[in-house]
């Protein structure tokens, strides 16, 4: 009986393939898929302001109320944090995943493997903790500012409008700080694996005829890599966007997206205000793809 | 490539100097785990102590987390990895309509940033009167575990030749014993890995998890509060220190078993 069940399928291939992808697909397609449009219809919803209950119909109003300023603000604040951050981790990934990628050989190689791996799947809560010990008013980084004298620095740079506030942990220079930290791995590891597939003749090539090293880099390495790049790029895009954690605990008291869903969902109970803010990511991740894709960037995940 | 090599001091210290910034702050958590300090977070430390250990040791509540947090992990990464492996199975047998859309499908709960997919699962929840619970926690943790099994299998199906398959039918195993001896074996060690990488991400999730959790705390939930209200910062320091023992081990055990198959395969 059951030998000839697996003969059957063995000779039908399509009911095999769709009896494999049953299980899965019933289960994303319901939990997740059916989530994601639950969270759509939410947001088009809108909340009775004298009652403060959710109406069921449908309505752009909670969209309008996305454009005020206050709440622009926050998107706003949002979108030039995650570029900010993703600049930051592509210069500061590159040179790292390029040492791994053309120059580090044999156990040097396993080690900047596992270097770049390592606090990828590390975990995300201890690694904000440890900055909040780090960025301490009476934590390592003041001690050493002291210690060289140069207490006078941190505080002008602490004295910027805007991106300064008291002390590092309550100022964006410390959210972007942490942030470029818990993301900056999704960045390496697709940079290392893009510059690992650059064609070893392609830069010997370029420097028989006479390039520099500068020049090799700016128009052989990068171009090609530029694939790895987007892909990190769209990673660490992402998750910052989404991050509500980092900056409820390192930060000032304005708001991201992600504290802006977490609160409107939570004590004020205004699901659909929060469903359209978590609307914003998507549709930002949706063009970012969509460019990426263009960009032939899927090839390097 | 006399160029290349003369860049490759400056290229140097900057890779190291990026691995140093990558590894010294967690690092710093196993020096605040013997701290004597316990009302702020004075660097250096005044004195070393072990007594924070035995106090951490003697806390139910840390305890009831792990508990649950080591629950949640287990039954989530077994439902990923049977998703995960049927997922890869299928896309990597045949090229047919809407693979590319399976893919997608499959990643898109962790491309898209962890609080639209916790917010949509709640809001699921609510709109269906599911009760937040344990179930609903691993309901979401599943969901995004599914990725990483599907990951590690793909890659390996991808280098099981199928003619393997075919000649164990001609030798005239049922299909039972193809998938018991040839099939199994095979995946073994791709599926371990990615059953590791997925119980290290269950276990170490929270974003979603504080939206699918009801009263529960799972151990990253109860790192959370103490992050946002810090009320007992020793005990912290310890459990801080422990979560990076316990999500280091099987990490680096998933490494090995997938680099030791990859290359004894290409030798």
């Amino acid at each position: 009986m059951l030998a000839r069940l697996s003969d059957t399928l063995w000779r039908r291939p399509g009911l095999f393939i769709l009896l494999l992808l049953t299980p899965p697909l019933l289960w994303l397609g319901i939990i997740y898929v059916g989530s994601l449009f639950a969270l759509l219809l939410q947001s088009f919803f809108s909340i009775d302001e004298f009652s403060g209950l959710i109406r069921y119909e449908l309505t752009l109003k909670t969209y309008y109320e996305l454009l005020t300023p206050a709440n622009g603000d926050i998107i706003l604040r949002t979108i030039i944090m995650a570029c900010a951050v993703t600049a930051a981790a592509t210069l500061i990934a590159f040179p790292i995943a390029l040492y791994a990628a053309r120059h580090a050989r044999g156990r040097l190689k396993a080690f900047f493997y596992l270097g770049a791996m390592m606090p990828l799947w590390s975990s995300y809560l201890v690694k904000i903790y440890a900055w909040k010990l780090i960025l301490a008013k009476e934590g390592i980084i003041n001690w050493v500012v002291e210690g060289m004298g140069l207490a006078f620095v941190l505080n002008a740079i602490l004295a910027f409008p805007v991106i300064g506030g008291n002390s590092l942990s309550v100022s964006y220079i410390g959210t972007f700080i942490v942030l470029l930290y818990v993301w900056i791995p999704f960045m390496i590891l697709p940079l290392q694996a893009a510059l690992e597939r650059v064609p070893e003749p392609l830069l010997e090539a370029s420097d028989d005829l006479g390039a520099t090293a500068g020049q090799t880099l700016r128009h052989v390495t990068i171009p090609l890599a530029l694939p790895g790049m987007i892909a990190g790029s769209i990673f660490t895009f992402s998750l910052t966007m989404g991050d509500y954690i980092v900056p409820q605990i390192i930060g000032s008291s304005r708001r991201f997206i992600g504290q802006a869903v977490y609160a409107h969902q939570g004590t004020a109970g205004n699901i659909p205000l929060a469903a359209a803010f978590a609307v914003v990511p998507i549709v930002v991740m949706a063009f970012y793809l969509w460019y990426a894709r263009r960009r032939g960037a899927f090839d390097a995940l | 490539m006399r160029s290349e090599r003369k860049a490759s001091v400056l290229l140097k210290c900057a890779a190291v100097a990026g691995l140093l910034f990558l590894h010294l702050p967690i690092l710093l958590i196993f020096l605040y785990a013997f701290t004597t300090e316990d009302t702020s977070y004075v660097f250096p430390p005044p004195g070393l102590t072990l007594d924070w250990l035995a106090v951490t040791w003697n806390r139910p509540d840390v305890w009831q987390a792990l508990g649950l947090s080591l629950r949640v992990a287990s039954v989530s990464t077994v439902i990923a990895i049977v998703l995960g492996t049927l997922c890869a199975a299928a896309v990597s047998k045949a090229r047919f309509f809407g693979r590319e859309t399976i893919s997608l499908l499959v990643i898109l709960p962790i491309a898209l940033p962890g609080i639209i997919t916790g917010i949509s699962l709640r809001s699921a929840f609510n709109i269906l009167d599911i009760p937040f619970s344990t179930f609903t926690i691993i309901l979401g943790h599943a969901t995004f575990c599914v990725v990483v099994v599907y990951n590690n299998a793909i890659a390996r199906f991808r280098r099981l030749s199928g003619s393997l398959i075919e000649a164990s039918f001609d030798l005239g195993a049922t299909g039972f014993q193809t998938f018991r001896y040839i099939v199994l074996p095979n995946l073994a060690t791709a599926l371990l890995a990615g059953g590791m990488l997925a119980f290290a991400l269950s276990f170490d999730e929270v974003i979603v998890t504080t939206f699918t959790a009801g009263q529960q705390q799972t151990l990253p939930i109860w790192m959370l509060e103490e992050l946002v209200r810090p009320r007992q910062r020793p005990v912290t320091n310890v459990v801080a220190m422990v979560v990076v023992v316990v999500t280091f081990l099987p990490i680096l055990a998933a490494y090995y078993l997938t680099r030791e198959a990859s290359s004894s395969r290409s030798t």
